[in-house]
């Protein structure tokens, strides 16, 4: 089973630090940042049009296909996947075996430079998840949710 | 797992809707997504083949409101049935909450739900998960079939525990409902014990 996953405003703010350097120095329109499960943890640049919900989900989709593909042919996983289109572009790596990174870009940039950006921002934002991980592991980092009451719970559901 | 966010004040569940072929699950979230509200829905997104027959996953994210200042968001997943698809059933299982067991009442199909429910417990071993101690609902779906066997049968056949069960009509939105606010009701109770 995996761990708790949990984000601290401080982490968050770090994480999105580095995403929004790496969209900078990688000329890319956007960048996001997934858990293997599914659920957005940051993204930034030119998302108001974008369902990032439904973006999250596919990718965390796409990478648990790979992966079930690499394990077929004795790889652990593939870590780069990249798919070309005919305007944008999109490349997906995993960063420290738990989250994506997901960067997507057009011809004012290449992929020799989004990768080189990536390579960097990645071992940036592993020190930051190893962070958090410690954080969550220490006893005491308690569930908000270990105070709530049945009623709450059923309020959530009377509306 | 669930993942809570301290920095947005969300916390995120996955639910994950499993069952035979055409047991109706992906007709679950058909019915959630058209009934609920435009604030509180996502997208509903369906990998599925040209014969509407689920091909990876159906997703639906879901708000349901707040706890204690935290935004709760529910991610909804159907896997896809039919026996060949395993591969992809037990990808989206990782990371799941709770599940709501969806068994067609069908007397035809009872062969079918009791091998699904063996391949869900099996899968949820592989993860590390046992079904006798996550988060688990049955739904016993098309009672409205005139071949739907009686609910005891049912009962004893794929509910040997006595967990919450449901009878429903997935495209009337019979029992839809109530069988989503139960899970989420678990899984919520779930987290305040902080497991
Ligand atoms: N009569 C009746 N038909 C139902 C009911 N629920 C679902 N159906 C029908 O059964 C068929 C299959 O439903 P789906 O929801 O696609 O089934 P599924 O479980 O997602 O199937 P897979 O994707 O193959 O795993 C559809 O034609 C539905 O309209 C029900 O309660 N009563
Ligand atoms: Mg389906």
């Amino acid at each position: 089973m995996q761990p708790q996953m949990v984000m601290y405003d401080e982490e968050f703010q770090q994480i999105s630090a580095v995403c929004e350097r790496l969209a900078r120095e990688a000329n890319a329109k956007i960048v996001f940042l997934v858990d293997k499960n599914g659920q957005l943890i940051a993204s930034v640049g030119a998302t108001e049009n974008l369902d990032t919900t439904s973006l999250a989900s596919l990718t965390a989709g796409n990478i648990a296909a790979t992966g079930g593909l690499a394990k077929l042919i004795g790889e652990k996983e593939f870590s780069i996947l990249f798919h070309e289109g005919e305007k944008d572009n999109l490349h997906i790596s995993i960063i420290g075996g738990r989250v994506i990174l997901v960067v997507i870009f057009d011809s004012r940039s290449s992929l020799g430079l989004v990768r080189l950006r990536v390579k960097k921002a990645s071992d940036e934002l592993n020190k930051i998840f190893d962070g958090l991980m410690k954080k969550v592991q220490v006893p005491g980092a308690g569930s908000p949710f270990a105070e709530i009451t049945d009623d709450d719970i059923d309020n959530l559901f009377s509306e | 797992m669930s993942f809570i966010n301290y920095s947005s004040r969300e916390i995120n569940c996955k639910i994950v809707y499993y069952g035979p072929g055409l047991c109706g699950k992906t007709t679950n979230l058909q019915f959630i997504y058209a009934n609920t509200n435009q604030q509180a829905k996502g997208k509903m997104i369906s990998l599925a083949t040209e014969t509407e027959r689920t091909l990876f996953f159906d997703f639906l994210p879901l708000s349901l409101g707040e706890i204690r200042g935290f935004k709760t968001r529910f991610h909804l997943y159907t896997v896809p049935g039919q026996v060949f698809y395993d591969a992809s059933r037990k990808l989206i299982l990782k990371g799941v909450d709770g599940v709501v067991f969806v068994a067609d009442s069908q007397i035809e199909r009872m062969e079918a739900n009791i091998e699904s429910v063996e391949n869900l417990r099996t899968n949820l071993q592989e993860q590390g998960y046992d079904l006798d101690k996550i988060p688990y609902v049955i739904q016993y779906n098309k009672r409205d079939l005139p071949n739907a066997a009686p609910l005891e049968e049912l009962q004893n056949l794929l509910n040997p525990k006595g967990i919450p069960h449901f009878e429903a009509v997935a495209p009337k939105g019979e029992g839809v409902y109530e069988t989503l606010k139960a899970i989420a009701r678990l899984i919520l109770t779930e987290l305040k014990k902080g497991t």
